[in-house]
Order: C-alpha cells, then sequence, then structure tokens
C-alpha cells in the first residue's frame, strides 16, 4: 500500500510528542471516562462514526425484518403494528442516527485536519452537539421498552419517518409513540445545528497560513455548505416538531383538521426540510468522492472552481424543489410544473460533478484499492439514482410512481447505492489515519463484491414491483399481483448485504489489533491531513502548516512541478 | 513526515480570518430565522382560516408602548459596545442596564397582553387556530427575548464585579448582535401579527 | 481483444436490463402502471415511455464512458510515475453544462404538456360524478347525481368515442391522509381531510381493475384495498338502479318504483371544509320497517332466521356504526351495507364476500384485518349466525 517514493516518515520528535504518554489508558473507567469527557474533535469525530455504526446494525437488522415479512404475501411474520413500527424505526434511524452522525463524524475528523488547524471552532460545542444527539438515539430506542404500547408490544413510533398529519395528532396516535419520535427528532436537529455552526466557523475561520478560500481542499468546502444547508433547514423541522409538541401537549390546532388546520402544510413544512435533507446526506458522500478519486487516479480532481460552484449551486436549488415529493397531493398545475422544472435544474449542477469525476479518471493512472473499488460503483449508482430521480421528478408520471416500491427504490439507490458506499469508502480510505492500522484489502475486496451483489439484487429489482403497482409501507400484499417473487429476490439480497456489512465489521475489529501498521501516509495522498502521525497526535500539527496550493503534499512531493506554479 | 515544515514563503503578508464569533453568531442567526419563518408562514396561512372565534380583529390591541421600548434598547445596546470598545466601564453599566430594564418592560408588556387575552377574551392556545398561532409565535419570540435578558444579566453581573474589560468588548458585540436579531425579528412579528394579521 | 470483451459485457448488460424490464412489463399483473386502456393513464404512459428513453440514453452514454476510462487508463504493474496533472477546461465544462439544460429543456416543456392537458382537462357537461372518501380502512364512493352511497367497490360505465362518458371525482377524506391509486386507470390523487381533491378517468375497456391506498393512513394501510368495475353502460344502469332502491322498498313493495329520491346531494368540504360525514345522502327512512319494533317470542330468538338477524342487528351497535338505507341503521362511521351483497369482497377488498368471511369478521373484524377500526362485538355463536343471515338478504 506504501508507496516507496514518499520519504520514509521521521516520526514526530518524541520529545515534543506526549499523546502516548497523555492518553495512557490506566484503569479502564478511566479510558471510559477520558472518552466522555473529551472535547478532541478527532475523538468526537471517531464516537459519532461508531455511535452511527451500532445504528447502521440496528437499523439494517429492522431492514432485514421487514424483507422476511414481505417474502411472502400474507405472511404474519410481524403483526402490522409491528411492522409500521418497524420502517418507521428504519427510516428514521437511517437518516437522523446513521446518515447524519456519520457524516458529521467524518467532517468533525477531518474538516480541522484538512484545514490545518489544531481543533473545530468551539470544542465543547462539538461535545454538546454530539452527547445531545446521542441521547436523542436512546431516547427514540427507548420508545421500544418506554411504554406499554396500546398494543403491549412498546410504543415505537409507527407514522412512517414523513410522519404526515394528522397520523401524528393525539386522536390517531395516542399513547406515545409519536411524542418520542418528535421529542428524539428535535434534539437531534439541535446537536445538528450545532454542530453546522461549528463547520462553518471551523471552515472559515481557522485555516492554517495560506488556505486562501481557493485553496480549501474540496471535503472542507462541502462541507461548510452541508452545514449551511443545515442551518437553514434542519431548523424547519425542528420549528415544525415544536408545532406538532404544541399540539400534542398543549392542545394546539396547528394541524388538527378538525379544527380548520392543514394536513399539507405539515407536508409542505417536512419536506422543506426533508429535500435539502437528502443533499445534506449525499454532499458529504460527493465530498470523499472528490478526495478518493483524484488520489487513487494520481490526477488533481478536474475543474475545482466548477465543483465548488456545482455544490454550492446544489445546495442553494435543493432549497427550493420541496414540492416535488407533493406532486399528487392537490398543487395547481402551475405548482406541479414549477417544482417539475427546479428539480430537474439539479441535474445541471450535479452532471457537473459527475463529468468532473469522469474528467479525473481520464488520462489518470488509476489504482483499485478498495476505497477506489467503493467510489467506482458509487459513479455507476449515482447516475442510475439520479436518473430515476428525474424519472420521478416528470411530474404526470410521478403521480403513478410516487409512493410506490419505485420510489423506495430511487432513494435506496442513493441512500445505500451512493451514500452508503461512499462511507464505506471513507472508511477504508480513512480508517489509516484514525488507527494506525491498514484495513485488510483481501476482506476489504470481499466485502465490496458482497455489497455489490447484494445492493443490485436488491434495489435494481425493487424498481418492478413499485412499476407493477406496489405501493410502499404495506405490511403485506395479494399473491395474484405478480410481485411474489421479485419481492423475494429482493429480500435474498438484503440478506447478502447483511453479510457484506458483517464483513465489514469483522475487518474493523480484527484489523484493529492485527492490521499492517499504516504510516502517516499510506495512498500517497496530497492533503494536509496525511502531513502528521497516523493516529494524529492531540494538537493534530507540531507546526501550524502553512500551505500555497490545494495540494500542499503534492507540492512537497513534487518540487519539480508543484500546484503552487499554476494558482 | 510530521516534521516537514510546511513552511513555503507565503506572499500574503499579514493572514486575517473572519472572528469565529460573529460567524458563529451569524449561523445561528441563520438558523434562527428558518425557525421563526416557518411560524410566521403558519401564521399568515392560517389567518382567516378559523371555524370558531375569536378573531385577531376582535381581541389584538396594538402593544405600541412594548414596542417602541424593544426597539429603542437596541439604540442603547449600541451605546453600551461602545462605551465598553472605550473601557468606560460605568457608561457601559448605565447602557446595558438601560436595556436590560426595556427588555424587562417589553416582557411585562407581553404579560399584561396575555393576561387580558386570557382572562378577559377567554383566547387561548387552545381555543382556535389563531389562538394557536398567536401564542406559539409570540411566545417563540418572547422566550428569545427571556434568552437574551438572561445573558445580558450574567454579563452585567461582571460588569458589576468588575471583571468585564475593554479587551472583552468583541464578546459583549457578539452577544449585542443576538439582541440586534431579537429586535429585528420583533419587526418581523409585529407586522405580521398586529398589521397583516388585524 | 480487451475491448472486444468489454463490448460483449456491456451488450449483456444492456440484455439483462432490457429482460428485467420485459418481465416488468409483461407480467401478469393487474396493477401494471404500463397496462392501462384509459386515458389519463394511457398518456401518463407514452411520457413515461418517453422519459424512459431519454434517460436510458443519457445512462448509455455516461456509463460506457465511465467503463472506457476505467479500463483504459487503470495503472499499469510497475508504472510508478505520475500522469500528467490536469486542472480543467472552460470548454469541455461548458459543453457538458449546456447539454444537459438542453436535455432538461426538451424533458420539462414535454412533462408540461401532459401535465397540463390533463390537470387542466375541462370537464363535460355529461360527466358522471362521483366522491370519494377515504376512512380508515375503507372506501364511501358516492354518486350525487342519482343519490347512490355505497363502499369499496367503485362502479363506473364505460366511456366510448361516440358515448364519452368520464367520470370527474372529487376525494375527501374523513380521518387521515389516503391516496386513491388504481394504475391501470390514472396515476394517484392524495384523499386528505379538510380539502377536495379532484381527478378524472375516461375508461375505455369494461373489466376489474385492482388498487389500493398509497398513502401510509395507519395499521391497515396494506389492505385498504380498491375495486374499480368499469360496466357497460347498461350494466352501470341497471346497478344504480338497484342501488338506489331502500332496503324498506324492496321488503315493502318488491321492485317498486324506481329512483325514487333524487334530490341533489349534499356537498362534502363546505365553506369551513369540515367534511360532514353525517349528512346521510339517502332518503330519510320515513317508513322503517317495523319488523325490528316487535320484540320476537323465545322460540324465535332461537332460530336462524334474517329475521332475527335484523332484530339484534338493530338492537346492537351495529346501527351506530352502519347504514341500511330504509331501517333504523343510519351510522355512518363504516361502509353502508344496503346492498352489500352486491359486492364481491367485505373490508375493503381484504377477503371475498363469502358466508365463512362475514360470519368471521362480525366475531371478530381483527382476525380478518387486524387494526381495522371495527370492534369485536362478543355476540353470541348464535347471533352472530343470525346477524349474518340478515346481511345475506342486503341484496
Ligand atoms: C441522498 C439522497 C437523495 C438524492 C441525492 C436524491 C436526488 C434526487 N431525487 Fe430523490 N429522494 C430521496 C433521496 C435522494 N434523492 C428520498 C429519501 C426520497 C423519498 C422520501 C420519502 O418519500 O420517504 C426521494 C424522493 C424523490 C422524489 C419524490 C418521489 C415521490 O415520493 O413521489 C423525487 C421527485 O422528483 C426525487 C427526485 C430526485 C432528483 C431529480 C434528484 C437529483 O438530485 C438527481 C440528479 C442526478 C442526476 C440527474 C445524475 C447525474 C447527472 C447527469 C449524468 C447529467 C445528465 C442528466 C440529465 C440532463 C438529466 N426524489
Ligand atoms: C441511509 C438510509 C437508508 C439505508 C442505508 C437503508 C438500507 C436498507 N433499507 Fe431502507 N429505508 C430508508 C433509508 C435507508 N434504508 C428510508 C428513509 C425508508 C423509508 C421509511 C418510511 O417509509 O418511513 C426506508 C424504507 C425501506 C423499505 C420500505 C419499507 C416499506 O415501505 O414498507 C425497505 C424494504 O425493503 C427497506 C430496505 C432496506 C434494506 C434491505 C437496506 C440494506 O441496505 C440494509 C443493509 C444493512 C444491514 C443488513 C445491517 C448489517 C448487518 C447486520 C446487523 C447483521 C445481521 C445480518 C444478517 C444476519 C444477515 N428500507
Ligand atoms: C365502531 C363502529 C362499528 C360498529 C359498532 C360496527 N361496525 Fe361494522 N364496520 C365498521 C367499520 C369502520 C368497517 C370498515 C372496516 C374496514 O374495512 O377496515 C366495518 C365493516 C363492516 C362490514 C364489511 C362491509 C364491507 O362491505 O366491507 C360488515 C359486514 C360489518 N361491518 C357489519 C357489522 C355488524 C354486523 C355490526 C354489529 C354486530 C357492526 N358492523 C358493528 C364499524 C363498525
Ligand atoms: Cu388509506 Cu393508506
Ligand atoms: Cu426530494
Amino acid at each position: 500500500m506504501g508507496t516507496d517514493s514518499m520519504p520514509a516518515p521521521q516520526g514526530i520528535e518524541t520529545g515534543l510528542d506526549r499523546t502516548q504518554e497523555l492518553s495512557r489508558p490506566g484503569t479502564y473507567l478511566e479510558l471510559v471516562h477520558s472518552w466522555i469527557v473529551t472535547v478532541d474533535h478527532k475523538r468526537l469525530g471517531i464516537l459519532y462514526i461508531c455511535y452511527a455504526l451500532v445504528f447502521l446494525l440496528v437499523a439494517g437488522v429492522e431492514a432485514l425484518m421487514i424483507r422476511i415479512q414481505l417474502f411472502y404475501p400474507h405472511n404474519d411474520f410481524v403483526s402490522p403494528y409491528t411492522f409500521n413500527r418497524l420502517f418507521t424505526m428504519h427510516g428514521t434511524t437511517m437518516v437522523f442516527l446513521v446518515g447524519m452522525p456519520i457524516l458529521f463524524g467524518f467532517g468533525n475528523y477531518l474538516v480541522p485536519l484538512m484545514i490545518g488547524a489544531r481543533d473545530m471552532a468551539f470544542p465543547r460545542l462539538n461535545a454538546f452537539s454530539f452527547w445531545i444527539s446521542a441521547f436523542a438515539g436512546l431516547l427514540l430506542y427507548y420508545s421500544f421498552i418506554g411504554g406499554v404500547g396500546l398494543y403491549g408490544t412498546g410504543s415505537a413510533p409507527d407514522v412512517a419517518w414523513f410522519a404526515y398529519a394528522p397520523l401524528t395528532e393525539r386522536p390517531f396516535s395516542p399513547g406515545h409513540s409519536t411524542d418520542y419520535w418528535a421529542i428524539a427528532i428535535l434534539a437531534n436537529g439541535i446537536g445538528s445545528i450545532g454542530t453546522a455552526i461549528n463547520i462553518i466557523a471551523t471552515v472559515f475561520c481557522m485555516r492554517c497560513k495560506g488556505m486562501t478560500l481557493s485553496r480549501i481542499p474540496l471535503l472542507p468546502w462541502l462541507y461548510a455548505t452541508v452545514s449551511f444547508l443545515v442551518l437553514v433547514a434542519v431548523s424547519p423541522l425542528t420549528a415544525a416538531q415544536a408545532m406538532l409538541l404544541i399540539d400534542r401537549y398543549l392542545g394546539g390546532h396547528f394541524f388538527d383538521t378538525q379544527m380548520g388546520g392543514s394536513a399539507i402544510l405539515w407536508a409542505h413544512f417536512f419536506w422543506i426540510f426533508g429535500h435539502p435533507e437528502v443533499y445534506v446526506l449525499v454532499l458529504p458522500a460527493f465530498a470523499f468522492a472528490n478526495e478518493i478519486i483524484p488520489v487513487f487516479s494520481r490526477k488533481a480532481i478536474f475543474g475545482y472552481p466548477a465543483m465548488v460552484a456545482a455544490s454550492v449551486g446544489i445546495g442553494f436549488i435543493s432549497l427550493g424543489v420541496w414540492a416535488h415529493h407533493m406532486f399528487t397531493i392537490g398543487m395547481t398545475s402551475f405548482g406541479n410544473a414549477f417544482f417539475t422544472l427546479s428539480t430537474m435544474l439539479v441535474s445541471i449542477p450535479t452532471g457537473i460533478k459527475t463529468f468532473n469525476w469522469l474528467a479525473t479518471l481520464w488520462g489518470g493512472k488509476i489504482r483499485f484499492q478498495t476505497p477506489m473499488l467503493f467510489s467506482i460503483a458509487f459513479l455507476f449508482q449515482w447516475v442510475i439514482a439520479g436518473l430515476t430521480g428525474i424519472m420521478l421528478s416528470v411530474s404526470a408520471w410521478n403521480w403513478q410512481l410516487h409512493n410506490s416500491y419505485f420510489v423506495v427504490a430511487h432513494f435506496h439507490y442513493v441512500l445505500v447505492g451512493a451514500i452508503v458506499f461512499m462511507i464505506f469508502a471513507a472508511i477504508y480510505y480513512w480508517y489509516p489515519k484514525m488507527t494506525g492500522r491498514m484495513l485488510d484489502e483481501r476482506l476489504g475486496k470481499l466485502h465490496f463484491w458482497l455489497m455489490v451483489i447484494g445492493f443490485h439484487m436488491t434495489f435494481d429489482v425493487m424498481h418492478f414491483p413499485g412499476l407493477l403497482g406496489m405501493p410502499r409501507q404495506i405490511f403485506t400484499y395479494e399473491p395474484d399481483r405478480g410481485w411474489t417473487l421479485l419481492n423475494q429476490i429482493v429480500s435474498v439480497g438484503g440478506f447478502i448485504q447483511g453479510i457484506a456489512v458483517l464483513v465489514l465489521v469483522y475487518n474493523l475489529v480484527h484489523s484493529y489489533f492485527r492490521g499492517v501498521l499504516a504510516g502517516p501516509d499510506p495512498w500517497d495522498a496530497w492533503t494536509l491531513e496525511w502531513a502528521t502521525t497516523s493516529p494524529p497526535p492531540a494538537y493534530n500539527f507540531v507546526v501550524d502548516p502553512v500551505v500555497a496550493s490545494r495540494r500542499p503534499l503534492w507540492d512537497l512531493k513534487h518540487p519539480e512541478d508543484p500546484d503552487s506554479a499554476f494558482e | 513526515m510530521a516534521t516537514v515544515p510546511l513552511q513555503h514563503a507565503t506572499q500574503e503578508g499579514e493572514w486575517r480570518l473572519p472572528s469565529r464569533g460573529m460567524v458563529a453568531m451569524a449561523g445561528l442567526i441563520t438558523a434562527e430565522s428558518s425557525i421563526f419563518l416557518i411560524f410566521v408562514v403558519a401564521y399568515l396561512y392560517y389567518l382567516g382560516r378559523d371555524v370558531q372565534g375569536p378573531t385577531p380583529r376582535e381581541v389584538l390591541e396594538i402593544p405600541y408602548f412594548g414596542t417602541v421600548c424593544l426597539l429603542s434598547s437596541s439604540g442603547f445596546i449600541m451605546l453600551a459596545e461602545r462605551a465598553i470598545e472605550h473601557g468606560k466601564i460605568a457608561a457601559f453599566r448605565l447602557w446595558w442596564g438601560v436595556t436590560i430594564l426595556l427588555a424587562a418592560i417589553f416582557l411585562g408588556d407581553t404579560g399584561l397582553e396575555w393576561r387580558k387575552l386570557i382572562v378577559h377574551d377567554h383566547l387561548t392556545i387552545h381555543t382556535n387556530l389563531f389562538g394557536t398561532c398567536f401564542y406559539s409565535l409570540v411566545g417563540l419570540h418572547a422566550s428569545h427575548v427571556i434568552v437574551g435578558m438572561l445573558m445580558m444579566l450574567v454579563t452585567m453581573v461582571f460588569a458589576l464585579t468588575g471583571h468585564l474589560r475593554a479587551e472583552h468588548s468583541y464578546r459583549v458585540k457578539v452577544l449585542a448582535l443576538y439582541w440586534h436579531f431579537v429586535d429585528a425579528v420583533w419587526v418581523v412579528v409585529f407586522t405580521v401579527v398586529y398589521v397583516v394579521g388585524r | 481483444m480487451k475491448s472486444r470483451a468489454n463490448l460483449v459485457r456491456r451488450w449483456l448488460f444492456a440484455a439483462g436490463v432490457l429482460l428485467l424490464s420485459e418481465c416488468a412489463w409483461s407480467a401478469p399483473s393487474s396493477t401494471s402502471i404500463f397496462s392501462n386502456k384509459t386515458t389519463p393513464a394511457h398518456q401518463l404512459n407514452d411520457l413515461s415511455m418517453f422519459v424512459l428513453g431519454i434517460t436510458g440514453l443519457i445512462y448509455v452514454g455516461v456509463s460506457s464512458l465511465l467503463l472506457y476510462a476505467i479500463v483504459k487508463f487503470r495503472a499499469r504493474k510497475g508504472d510508478t510515475t505520475e500522469p500528467p496533472q490536469v486542472f480543467g477546461s472552460i470548454q469541455i465544462e461548458l459543453s457538458w453544462t449546456i447539454i444537459p439544460i438542453l436535455i432538461i429543456v426538451v424533458l420539462f416543456l414535454t412533462t408540461a404538456r401532459v401535465l397540463f392537458s390533463v390537470q387542466d382537462a375541462p370537464k363535460p357537461k355529461n360527466a358522471l360524478d362521483v366522491i370519494v372518501v377515504g376512512h380508515q380502512f375503507w372506501w364511501e364512493f358516492r354518486y350525487p347525481q342519482y343519490n347512490v352511497v355505497t363502499a369499496n367497490e367503485l362502479h363506473l360505465p364505460v366511456s366510448s368515442k361516440d358515448a364519452p362518458r368520464p367520470a370527474f371525482m372529487k376525494l375527501t377524506s374523513a380521518d387521515v391522509m389516503h391516496s386513491f391509486w388504481v394504475p391501470q386507470l390514472d396515476g394517484k390523487t392524495d384523499v386528505l381531510p379538510n380539502r377536495v381533491n379532484e381527478m378524472w378517468i375516461d375508461p375505455h375497456e369494461t373489466g376489474l381493475y385492482l388498487g389500493q391506498c398509497a398513502q401510509f393512513c395507519g395499521p391497515e394501510h396494506a389492505k385498504m384495498l380498491l375495486r374499480v368495475y368499469v360496466d357497460t353502460p347498461e350494466q352501470f344502469k341497471a346497478w344504480i338502479a338497484a342501488q338506489q332502491r331502500t332496503q324498506a322498498e324492496l321488503t315493502a313493495v318488491p321492485g317498486g318504483p324506481e329512483g325514487s329520491a333524487n334530490e341533489a346531494a349534499p356537498n362534502v368540504g363546505n365553506e369551513a371544509g369540515v367534511v360532514q360525514a353525517a349528512a346521510t345522502s339517502k332518503a330519510p327512512p320515513n317508513s322503517p320497517t317495523t319488523r325490528g319494533n316487535v320484540t320476537p317470542s323465545m322460540g324465535e330468538q332461537q332460530q336462524i332466521s334474517a329475521r332475527m338477524g335484523q332484530y339484534v342487528f338493530e338492537h346492537e351497535a351495529c346501527i351506530s356504526c352502519h347504514t341500511v338505507a330504509g331501517t333504523v341503521a343510519t351510522g355512518r362511521y363504516g361502509p353502508d351495507l344496503t346492498h352489500m351483497m352486491s359486492r364481491e369482497t367485505i373490508a375493503s377488498g381484504a377477503v371475498p364476500l363469502t358466508k365463512e368471511n362475514l360470519l368471521a369478521w362480525i366475531n371478530d373484524p381483527n382476525q380478518l384485518k387486524p387494526g381495522s377500526l371495527m370492534p369485536a362485538m362478543h355476540l353470541s355463536e348464535r347471533q352472530n349466525e343470525q346477524i349474518t343471515a340478515y346481511l345475506m338478504t342486503l341484496k
């Protein structure tokens, strides 16, 4: 893995580096304590990532239970009530307790390192944000045992992850399941907003010397965009949850249709959050691709300014497309047309990004190590996912596709095929930096191929029941509709993905103890995080770095052809 | 690698970055604005959609006095900012105290208004859509006034005990920015609730 | 050689995609969005083919380029040099900004045309009015022009070139959000409380069309099925005529005058927008059959007869939720049972309408449809059989 073209790392002067000494484990309790009180961005980042991985397993098991239930028509593996809880919790968990935290985790870890800072702008706010998000996750799951629900099996939320009113109002959702949901999301939202503020302040105010705006690596740029989106998009969700709680606890009528309230208003509020949210999830995945693809193609990213502009553009356009989730709700034809157009416009900046990645590959010398394998699969899958998105945005056709399994296939194609794949790529790529050891390549390739096979079995096939009229969120279906075989293939694929994830988990644990030592720069990369030891000391850099181009390490390694000459 | 000093000769002279306090406060204000925006949209959307009274026109009175107090506090806090910048602690204490006082008066005014609405007009958050939207929006703003006031009180304690000095003027400014935001939101809320809404 | 192998692989891939989609098209599915014979569904279908074509081309184009790049530019063994660094090119980047813009313009205009022509289609004079009311886990259908109320199974006349008879539907909900979706007839339209949405269907072929609720609405969302019967005009007329009779007329004056009540139906969703589910559209039961008022003898109570069934039905809570027009049963919470036996299924398509299922249903609806809002009435077995016997007479 390591390349010989690099000067051997000399290691931090032992006299200066007191990390080992300071972080000596001591007793087990001291170790736990030190992680709980930590304000170090790297530790918090790792906490975020571990927390998200645990919930990935939980939500994945929920998904598999969904798939078992749908294996046969009229299956009674779980009751309808349980099924509704399963997909609600699966969706909510995957989006709020897996997607957001893992992306924030990488952001926390990488942003300060990549801009050459010693920590985030507000380390204590950072810790607060993490712990409140952690609290939110535990609260959400406490609902399973926290109350004897209406039907005796706990009272986990069962109103779908978009929780359309008035199903969430007291008369239709008695008990406390919806309260757990609303409060957990509210708390999680506060954590997200805190982190977003922190990341923005870090990117703009903590850069090392010489790192002008046009030299910030793409990852921090995209994280800044994402954080901006979080500020303007998660806040409406927070507001909407507050309204829902006012309705449920104080007897308000925001979404009470009997008192003249409106169900559509909730839908608007939710999707004003919900749509930007999906770009909040995908932009970090793009950010990983922006770092990984160039390094393994051995070429600088193609069209850096266009990449920045396109990302910011995606951020802005995505604020104006939310109602494409509501084409069937009864908007005027003008409204439908407007949101069709605005949605389609997103494909222009995303297209620019896609083609720039292609152009980065073009003329390179591509190395197929595990992170790159995941990134390449990501490219193919992302294009398909985006194109099914375009199909969905054709409002007149959307009347057929909406709320069918075609939509489920579309969004898993993005959420799994693009985001989870890029998260895996990022894990393989930065694990050496975080732990000092490489992940096992053989297991990595096994993981990759299992994941690709499982993914395509599950989510390619899932489009077809949708086209054949299968709505989502149904706990069972009729045998005479021609959906059975397709559902069975999908279910098997889900389990293959499960095995793939298990391989990853094994690899993570195994390599932590047995992995090959990584050294500071195993991939022969170019950004600042590779300029310090793996794992980096608490203070990140012995000497505050100073940069003169976008790829400071490239300049060091290639004094004959430095980037700084071109900027 | 770690020891490789990433020091290139930098042509740029001094390396200046925006201050993180201000940037963070701007971020917080962005987030808060979107929260308020949602409540304002709900308020406007539900205007006149009630299935039962009372209507805003019947019960709302324009709170001129409180509004004047709150808006003028923005001016006084600016005087306080200037004072601390020049290290005039006594003047700072005065203007800061006036600002807090005005905020308290505003809150008291709101309290009286709510009392009248609840006791006299029987309008609660449960009565109808208007009640729900009104108490939520005005209450959300009032809660921001309370938070701002508490933070100013803490600062006041520091100022009175002599822990506040000119070099802290930057932090005072960040807090003042928040206060200006709270005032600006009131202009919007006032327009929506008492001008458009009636 | 290498590129040959690749070409083969690519063709195989394309063939696979085609095969799969072929399966989807021709699968024996009664709910495929691609097999349709109605006007709006047909237009949506043509549009979808067009969009599929364009996006398919884009995919083939982009993925071929990707494949080519990956194969062509892979690192060779032993080569440790770095490739030339290229930072960008304005011309190329402009071209892949402008071409997508052009594609989008085409896609948008095509969509807009279909969108406006379907959504803003004028309503012809002779259109059939239907009011659809979604309830938690069942459908209520009203024909205001005929004063007919029925549940779960919608009947529409077929529409031909010479005698066009599109159905214009107003949709609203009594509780939470639902969505009306019969893929072969049209895309879906959401059914919301406190709001009236509209859609229209112009069916060209008779037959039974299946669909189901497409908006999550609670535990039994999965079994909120839909059945739409497209009848010949004659069948439809006969069906309407049968539905118009109250049970009072049926029993008192067999084959009595047709269509006795023809006043305009109440409008759902008045100004305040609150659904007035209580306003019955049937003539009030001016002469409720009196059978129910006579206390039956002990001997009679043992019998399993329709007469006795009606007695039990009318003395249990059934009537507070169900209507049997012409009797004291005027509840609006559950489906109208006046002509229950004219339907093929119960519980919105959950099970076929047979004696056994009816018995089981009355005994405990949650056995057949867990989460259904009809409670188990805890009647004796005999009472259940009596009620069933009665219900079986509601032709
Ligand atoms: C990270 C997640 C993510 C991402 C990135 C996207 C991206 C897109 N999504 Fe998706 N979407 C979801 C997650 C995501 N979506 C989720 C979770 C839901 C369902 C929520 C729920 O109901 O529970 C959903 C639902 C959803 C709907 C509503 C479906 C319905 O319920 O009826 C629509 C409709 O327009 C849509 C469209 C799009 C479009 C146009 C894009 C675009 O951004 C895609 C753009 C990309 C490309 C187009 C490919 C690359 C470009 C080129 C190769 C250039 C050339 C292309 C052209 C000129 C066309 N999405
Ligand atoms: C980031 C987001 C994300 C991710 C990664 C996934 C991943 C998966 N999702 Fe999910 N999904 C959503 C977000 C996501 N989903 C959302 C938002 C909804 C909508 C919810 C709603 O409608 O309210 C949804 C809904 C949804 C449905 C529709 C439910 C319905 O409408 O009725 C289905 C059905 O198949 C499904 C399946 C899967 C599967 C099989 C995976 C797989 O990729 C999961 C793979 C992972 C694992 C399997 C876990 C790891 C393995 C183990 C823990 C070991 C145990 C394994 C074995 C014993 C084999 N998802
Ligand atoms: C609390 C209200 C309530 C009571 C009381 C009630 N029902 Fe029902 N009934 C319903 C509802 C709601 C449905 C629709 C259930 C569904 O499809 O999910 C229904 C459905 C039915 C159906 C199926 C109708 C169809 O066409 O699908 C029959 C038959 C029926 N009820 C008979 C009875 C009888 C007989 C009684 C009394 C012993 C009774 N109901 C009492 C609410 C009630
Ligand atoms: Cu009604 Cu789903
Ligand atoms: Cu969207």
